[in-house]
């Protein structure tokens, strides 16, 4: 079952062609998200977009709360949700970190969210005012047990609008928490944004039961493995818990449906893999070279990539704009045909496992690896490209 | 059937009055015999039906611990959060939903302990919360543990040498953070318990009911206090019902008084008040003024 | 367009993220360029210096920082002893006339100073010191249309201060335009003589 789209509620849109940065960008893809709650805690360099959203919320019906710590921010918003909110929170690192047990709870729960984390260096407090991809992994698996998210790489400001509506829309399609993976870099960076006008900007609803509260199953899983939602207050009276639950929502804490549920939750987001994946692909039939980067560092590639083909060499470009669930098919497909892929990124080595995982040996992987703190020198990445090639 | 048996009483349908908020399907219960969870959550029942209160409106949110297993048990809009979080998911269930009435039903170890930090402001921003706090004066799901909340003396499974740290006194810690209601009974007291939560779901703000409650299990066994009958004989030898009393003298000790009763009873405006009319305050016409939040 | 990179650094308070804006908007929206602005944060930011940086393109700008600044512009010493020292050979340099004293620059560059404050001043307002010095901007380096950064004034600040500010702009500009037919690197004597350490 594919949700129906709407069209965004235009009190939440700022049509117009602006020059902002990621973080406002961000908020105001929220706010076209339909988004009216947000709970945060202030945290370089993230903080902008709460503070944009606490000033725009009421103008526009809708609350923000900063909260005591992260803690309750995440766990706040979800409150929220199940009040019929669609609700995020925005962090960084250390924020981040105390944020993952509430990743969990949200995707043991079913309640669709979006988790902002405007990525700086670290580890601990790190480079609180510079870029890093660092949390890439931790996106994935910082909260204890089997789950899985959606996590996806904005590279610009535009982005940071456009892929946070999307970030929504995936969160209520699959129920699941959205992993909004920017940097301080695209977070910081001002460009022009273009804001359509809502009648253009498809927004997905709550998957909202139409059952009758008889025959409403809280976790009963449709066709497509995800389960319908219903609020607080409209007379279901149905039960939510973290702990092993059976399709009433009751805790049940046996072995049959620990396996039937988090095998659900595994599959309801990988079964839909190819569907959730975005990409920006360039030249790569027939590349030597395959550059996979995602967020800033695409831009940063970008240049090497250039500079490569300058010389001859047959480079082609792989942006993920997801980044999980992580595109397997797509990279055992192109291991197939090329020679290697290179993948840099601000960390010291993340993504680029998953890279040499897809492509089970049938390509080589090369990492070109930066601390964080800036992003790479394209010269770093070229010489890794033309090593690669040989 | 007989004539001369009266069976008119076998055909009533004879219905506990608190069954409806109760899901029978979920019974038996988790809690040990002796434990005073279950009798809290009997006056609390009591106090939906007496109060007439819309069931629908009503969400509850419980943390972790044995106090936290009592959302699985109401049949309610429930939601059993994770460890200590279940004052900040009510926030935001209540300023999501500003109709419903939203009460936090959790444990001394998750409420003033994980989640002592979001206890003492949720209380100083007045979140209209009705949080009814089991008080069973350790961490009893995961064996006897120190809590906040132990009487110093006491021996627990951390402090096998006994307490020697000093306890909070959760009824002076949530007044001076700003708790508009602040009552304290045992589970002695079901129907002053009732009663005071009857009367707080009629205040706006913050309010707090601190239930003395027996753990036989891990508590008293340990202590060498006794069963759960033993802790009702404590508690009716040695509660002393003062209305109004200063907060500060009502902490708790090992086997001394037990004050009890409505500590503080006083009015200030919660927290969507004051948002709302500052945002009035402050943006006049720019202010759009949160009507649903449904996103259907 | 061909890319250019573009340094603005100065102390809080002189508008440098604003000029910033205004040069980015100028290009991106209304003159179908590219434009690509970052600032520097942290500690250091709060109070004293202040920075930001500026790629305009014809094309998608990728690499998002300024490495070696064809244009810069400063508008306090530190900033100038700071950042002066990265601008590109034959670039230009825009200094504030009465903040600035350019020592010591062992490189060819083309150096314009205005005295944008106190043009401020006389225009009543010092806030819109900035405009003055992005209507300088506009002039001395032909990178964008003058018109183009007209409109980017007009929208970048609040409403009744816009008039002010187009006004500031075209003194800028004028000034700008008349530093254009006097000799090149003519300042320095002359910059020096006017600077006051205090």
């Amino acid at each position: 079952m594919k949700t129906g789209l709407q069209k965004a509620d235009p009190r939440g849109v700022l049509t117009g062609v602006h020059f902002m940065d990621g973080d406002h960008a961000c908020c105001e893809g929220a706010l076209a998200a339909g988004s009216r709650f947000a709970a945060g805690y202030p945290i370089t360099p993230s903080t902008e977009v709460v503070e944009r959203f606490a000033s725009r919320v009421p103008t526009v019906g809708g609350t923000f709360i900063q909260m005591e710590d992260e803690l309750a921010a995440s766990i706040t918003l979800q409150g929220a949700v199940w009040g019929g909110a669609k609700a995020f929170t925005v962090t960084s690192g250390p924020g981040f970190s105390l944020m993952m047990e509430h990743i969990g709870y949200a995707a043991m729960t079913e309640t669709p969210c979006v988790f902002v984390d405007v990525q700086r260096g670290g580890p601990s407090t790190g480079l609180p005012t510079l870029p890093a991809q660092a949390d890439m992994m931790q996106a994935k698996w910082g909260s204890h047990g089997d789950y899985e998210i959606i996590a996806l790489c904005p590279n610009s400001p535009q982005e940071c609008f456009d892929l946070t509506i999307k970030a929504f829309n995936l969160a209520e399609e699959f129920r699941v928490p959205v992993m909004f993976m920017m940097d301080e870099c695209v977070g910081h960076m001002s460009e022009k944004v273009v804001i359509p006008p809502a009648d253009q900007i498809e927004v997905v609803p709550r998957r909202h039961t139409h059952k009758s509260i008889e025959d409403y199953l809280p976790y009963g899983a449709n066709g497509d493995q995800v389960p319908e939602m219903a609020h607080a207050g409209e007379g279901y009276n149905f039960h939510v818990t973290g702990l092993t639950h059976d399709e009433r929502g009751y805790p049940n804490m046996t072995l049959p449906v620990q396996d039937k549920l988090v095998r659900r939750l595994q599959s309801k987001i990988r079964d839909a893999a190819d569907r959730i994946a975005m990409f920006e692909e360039e030249q790569l039939d027939g590349a030597d070279v395959i550059v996979v980067s995602y967020g800033i560092t695409s831009r940063v590639a970008q240049r090497a990539i250039e500079a490569a083909r300058e010389r001859g060499l047959r480079v082609g470009k792989l942006r993920l704009i997801t980044a999980w669930p992580f595109p397997d098919k797509k990279i055992r497909e192109l291991a197939a045909k090329t020679k290697a892929f290179v993948v840099p990124e601000l960390n010291l080595g993340q993504m680029v496992g998953e890279v040499e995982r897809a492509a089970a040996g049938q390509a080589k992987t090369f990492a070109v690896s930066h601390a964080g703190g800036g992003v790479h020198n394209p010269e770093d990445i070229l010489k890794v490209i033309v090593e690669a090639a040989r | 059937m007989s004539d001369i048996l009266n069976t008119d009483i076998l055909d009533t349908d004879i219905v506990n009055p608190v069954e409806p908020i109760l899901r029978s399907d979920r019974i038996p219960h988790i809690w040990c015999p002796g434990c005073g969870i279950g009798t809290t959550v009997n006056s609390f029942a009591r106090a939906l039906v007496d109060s007439n209160i819309d069931l629908g409106s009503l969400a509850l949110v419980s943390g972790i611990g044995c106090t936290g297993r009592v959302a699985g048990y109401v049949k309610l809009d429930s939601f059993h959060t994770t460890h200590g979080r279940a004052i900040p998911f009510a926030t935001g269930l209540k300023l999501a939903n500003p109709k419903l009435n939203v009460v936090v039903y959790s444990g001394d170890g998750d409420l003033s302990a994980i989640g002592g930090n979001h206890l003492i402001h949720a209380a100083r921003r007045n979140i209209d919360l009705k949080v009814i706090c089991v008080n069973n004066l350790i961490y009893a799901m995961t064996g006897g543990q120190t809590a906040p909340t132990t009487p110093d003396h006491s021996t627990t499974s951390t402090n096998p040498y006994g307490v020697f740290e000093p306890s909070f006194n959760l009824p002076h810690l949530v007044e001076a953070a700003g708790a508009v209601y602040v009552a304290r009974w045992t589970t002695f007291h079901v129907r002053q318990l009732s009663r005071s939560i009857s009367e707080a779901f009629k205040k706006k703000g913050f309010s707090f009911i601190e239930v003395i409650s027996p753990c036989p299990t891990l508590y008293q066994r340990r202590n060498k206090m006794g069963d759960g009958l033993d802790a009702m004989k404590y508690y009716k030898e040695k509660s002393k019902v003062r209305h109004g009393a200063p907060t500060g003298e009502v902490g708790l000790t090992m086997t001394g008084e037990i004050i009890v009763g409505k500590f503080v009873d006083r009015d200030r405006p919660d927290y969507e008040t004051m948002m709302r009319s500052q945002f009035r305050e402050s943006l006049g016409e720019r202010f759009v003024e949160q009507t649903e939040m449904v996103c259907s | 367009m061909q890319l250019k990179e573009i340094r603005i650094a100065g102390f809080g308070g002189q508008g440098v993220i604003l000029s910033a804006i205004v040069l980015g908007k100028a290009a991106s929206i209304y003159q179908g360029a590219y434009a690509t602005m970052t600032q520097n944060f942290g500690p250091e930011a709060r109070g004293g210096a202040c920075s930001a940086q500026l790629v305009v393109s014809g094309s998608p700008v990728l690499y998002p920082y300024v490495t070696k600044p064809d244009i810069m512009v400063v508008m306090s010493q530190e900033a100038f002893v700071r950042f002066a020292p990265e601008l590109k050979d034959g670039g230009i340099l825009i200094v504030e006339q009465d903040l600035v004293r350019v020592s010591d620059l062992k490189k060819e560059v083309q150096v314009y100073s205005v005295p944008a404050t106190r043009i401020a001043e006389e225009l009543g307002k010092r806030m819109v010191l900035n405009s003055v010095m992005v209507g300088f901007f506009t002039a001395v380096t032909k990178l964008l249309n003058a018109d183009a950064v007209r409109k980017a004034v007009a929208d970048s600040v609040p409403a009744n201060f816009s008039e002010l500010n187009l006004k500031a702009f075209e003194k800028g500009f004028e000034y700008g335009t008349a530093a254009l037919t006097a000799p090149a690197n003519r300042a320095d004597a002359e910059l020096q003589l006017q600077y006051s350490p205090e």
